[in-house]
């Protein structure tokens, strides 16, 4: 079954432009810290990271499938920018009818664990609670935050430089996961959201994100790995030439493919319509992504030896994503238990059933 | 990326795959308590029904027995008897590989004599490739014809052939003799034929699992005549031919359904509220289940895009094969019971025959190294 045409050019040309602006030196200066400034704004130019909005937005109606797509090519890449967060902020500030940014944003909250309370102030609002290690916040034109209203889940859109000063940090990727306070903060509009809007569809949209782009670093740790075991030469032939090593790379590439396979039917369920099938499927795809990941990193550093584990070498930017990736919004033993649970409460006579759709 | 990589496109069933699949559920609640299913039963009269339903030979022209339905079609056939549990191995064999390779290499006679009869459910087809000495290294075959007046002469053995006792053919794989230049040609002389398993000289022994069931056997050959028109392709030509036969054979959805109906008895176990570890180990198997199930429908549709998906097949069969052998072992962590094969306790001989049935699963079809050498051959390592 043919890819979409427009979803193969766009690809193209994401891959083209990762490939040209995207380099090792751009992500190692990005983790000491100061923001991969040149390499937002050409993805920005591309429209890409507000293209699902109606045009009527500033978007393009675009294909949720094909912007997950792009993001994998975007793992692949290890690219240092929030586009996944920006993606999720501008659908939840446009579902709601709230400001947003033509720069980098963010989206929260992304733990589970968070809550965060808007009360009425005069005209205005109090917004009370804790966003913790939101995405690049402190880099972050937007910051787009779900509460819990008076009558049920609001947006509210700040703007970056008038948000609490966050307290820094960083996931093992050295990207920036930056916690934000909030005691009685003053937020002068908030907005309902519609129906399907609200946090758990961000949880999931944004476990469905680092699924996609874990795919995307697979890729890339794996095209690594295999490439190494071809040119790195050991008791006198290239070390692709003994089973052993064959045997792992295969099992590498069999992970890397079961990563991309379990993200596509996340994102496959995304234009179905239903609610408890979308978050099943994306459940499934942020624990089977996980789970391969895991195995996979393990193989990929063992085929490159000593060389995979330096800094100079790239193989880590693809791992040390991976490993941070696999526990944001929900580790694989998080949503293999939502899995589990799902189809536990309904019936072990239904499982084939509801697995197959029809 | 200079890697090739595996091609899992994201594939929707067709509305007629999906249409059909109600028919087929239909089907086999009217025949499951007639017929009394158990797993992998010869059953030659549920065979013949589904021959009837045409659900045999799916893909294949019309001309000969076929009808012409899409590989989605026959996907969804088969995913549905397989979950069920269906008695299949009357005509399994015939369906998925002996059929194909007939239609691929056989003569019109061929095709025109044995296709329709294997649609019908009423001729069934094993595997000839394995021998004593011969298992994964099929190129070492030792069974060797000989040209003769009107025919072939056969001498030889094969074993682990299942269900040579209640087939009619086999197709044969073996050696004819070779020139000087080709004696370091492995490949060379290999031929194929259709092998009646009636013919004079054929001896099939039985060879017992560790289960004590009967499935495999030994066939030996001494001095097997068969005629000119059951030679399968070209002489010569055979490991070409094999090739395309086990690619046919490694196609199918049917390497992660075996244990399926194990798994929903842990569910059952489960209840409707499992605690958090329960409900991991769980969810983890039915994550890993409906991404094979997702990377086999792709596979449905590069089949049906006219593709050769080798590497694919390879890649799903090696994972299938993981999550099953997994199943038993998941279990047992969760639920304590000792095992019994014949319990009356079900999830007691369930776990009996998942644990003494798993090391196979990784056996047949191609063992878990040679599939591996085959991904790493598609990777360019090989």
């Amino acid at each position: 079954m043919a890819i979409r045409e427009e979803t193969r050019m766009l690809l193209e040309s994401m891959g083209r432009l990762f490939e040209d602006l995207c380099t090792k030196q751009v992500v190692d200066a990005a983790e000491t810290g100061i923001f991969a400034a040149d390499l937002w704004q050409a993805v920005s130019e591309t429209g890409v990271p507000l293209a699902a909005l109606p045009e009527s937005a500033g978007g393009a109606d675009a294909e949720w499938s094909d912007l997950y797509a792009a993001l994998r090519v975007a793992g692949r890449y290890s690219a240092p920018i929030p586009l996944a967060e920006t993606m999720l902020a501008g659908w939840i500030a446009s579902s709601a009818g709230l400001e947003l940014a033509d720069g980098p944003m963010t989206v929260g909250p992304v733990r589970a664990s968070d809550k965060l309370v808007l009360t009425r102030d005069g005209n205005g609002w109090r917004l009370n609670g804790t966003a913790s290690r939101l995405p690049y916040a402190s880099h972050a034109e937007r910051i787009v935050l779900i509460a819990d209203g008076p009558d049920g889940e609001m947006a509210v859109s700040l703007e970056g430089s008038a948000a609490p000063t966050p307290e820094k940090g960083k996931n093992i990727a050295n990207e920036a996961r930056d916690t934000l306070v909030f005691d009685n903060f003053h937020v002068a509009t908030a907005a309902r959201l519609p129906n399907g809007v609200g946090r758990a569809a961000l949880y999931r949209r944004g476990a469905l994100a680092r699924a996609t782009m874990m795919s995307g670093a697979l890729e890339r740790a794996m095209d690594l790995a295999v490439s190494y075991a071809q040119e790195r030469v050991q008791f006198g032939r290239p070390i692709s030439k003994f089973q052993a090593v064959q045997q792992n790379l295969a099992v590498l590439s069999e992970q890397t493919a079961v990563a991309v396979a379990a993200s596509n039917l996340g994102i496959q369920s995304l234009g179905c319509g239903d609610v408890e099938r979308e978050e099943f499927q994306i459940a499934i795809a942020k624990a089977r992504v996980g789970e391969a990941a895991t195995l996979a990193c393990e193989l990929a550093h063992q085929v490159h030896g000593a060389i995979g584990f330096t800094k100079e070498y790239s193989l880590q930017l693809a791992t040390r994503r991976l490993w941070s990736w696999r526990e944001e919004f929900g580790s694989d033993p998080e949503w293999a238990a939502k899995v589990g649970t799902y189809f536990c409460s309904k019936g072990a006579d239904n499982l084939w059933q509801i697995l197959t759709g029809d | 990326m200079a890697t090739p990589m595996f091609r899992f496109d994201p594939v929707e069933l067709p509305p007629e795959a999906i249409k059909l699949r109600g028919e087929v559920r239909e089907f086999i609640r009217e025949h499951k308590d007639a017929m009394g299913f158990t797993r992998g039963e010869h059953n030659p009269e549920f065979s013949r029904a589904m021959g009837k339903k045409g659900w045999i030979g799916m893909t294949w022209p019309k001309q000969y027995g076929g009808h012409e339905r899409s590989s989605f079609e026959r996907y969804v056939v088969i995913e549905e008897m397989l979950v069920a549990g269906a008695p299949l191995s009357a005509h399994y064999t015939g369906d998925r590989q002996s059929g194909p390779n007939i239609l691929r290499f056989g003569t019109e006679e061929q095709k025109s004599y044995f296709c329709p009869k294997i649609a019908a459910g009423e001729l069934t087809f094993c595997i000839g490739m394995s021998e004593p000495n011969s298992g994964s290294d099929v190129a070492g075959t030792r069974t060797r014809a000989a040209k003769v007046d009107g025919g072939y002469r056969i001498n030889g053995s094969k074993l682990w052939t299942s269900n040579a006792h209640n087939s009619d053919f086999a197709i044969l794989f073996c050696k004819m003799a070779v020139t000087e230049e080709q004696a370091n040609d492995r490949h060379a002389g290999a031929t194929q034929f259709l092998l009646d398993l009636k013919s004079p000289g054929v001896e099939i022994r039985p060879v017992i699992n560790l289960l004590g069931e009967h499935h495999f056997n030994e066939v030996f050959m001494t001095d097997v005549f068969v005629p000119d028109h059951l030679l399968l392709g070209k002489e010569g030509n055979g490991w070409n031919q094999l090739t395309s036969e086990l690619s046919f054979e490694r196609s199918a959805p049917d390497r992660f359904l075996v244990f399926f109906q194990m798994l929903q008895q842990m569910l059952r176990m489960a209840g409707p509220d499992p605690d958090k570890a329960t409900a991991v180990a769980l969810g983890k198997l039915i994550s890993q289940l409906a991404t094979l199930r997702s990377m086999s429908v792709s596979i449905a549709g590069m089949l049906a895009e006219g593709l050769q998906p080798n590497n694919e097949s390879a890649v799903v069969k090696d994972l299938g094969t993981r999550y099953e052998q997994d199943i038993p072992v998941v279990a047992r962590q969760l639920f304590w019971s000792e095992p019994e094969q014949e319990a009356i306790d079900l999830y007691a001989s369930m776990i009996a025959r998942t644990t003494m049935n798993a090391p196979r699963l990784s056996i047949q079809g191609g063992t878990r190294e040679i599939l591996r050498g085959i991904i790493a051959r598609g990777l360019g390592l090989r």
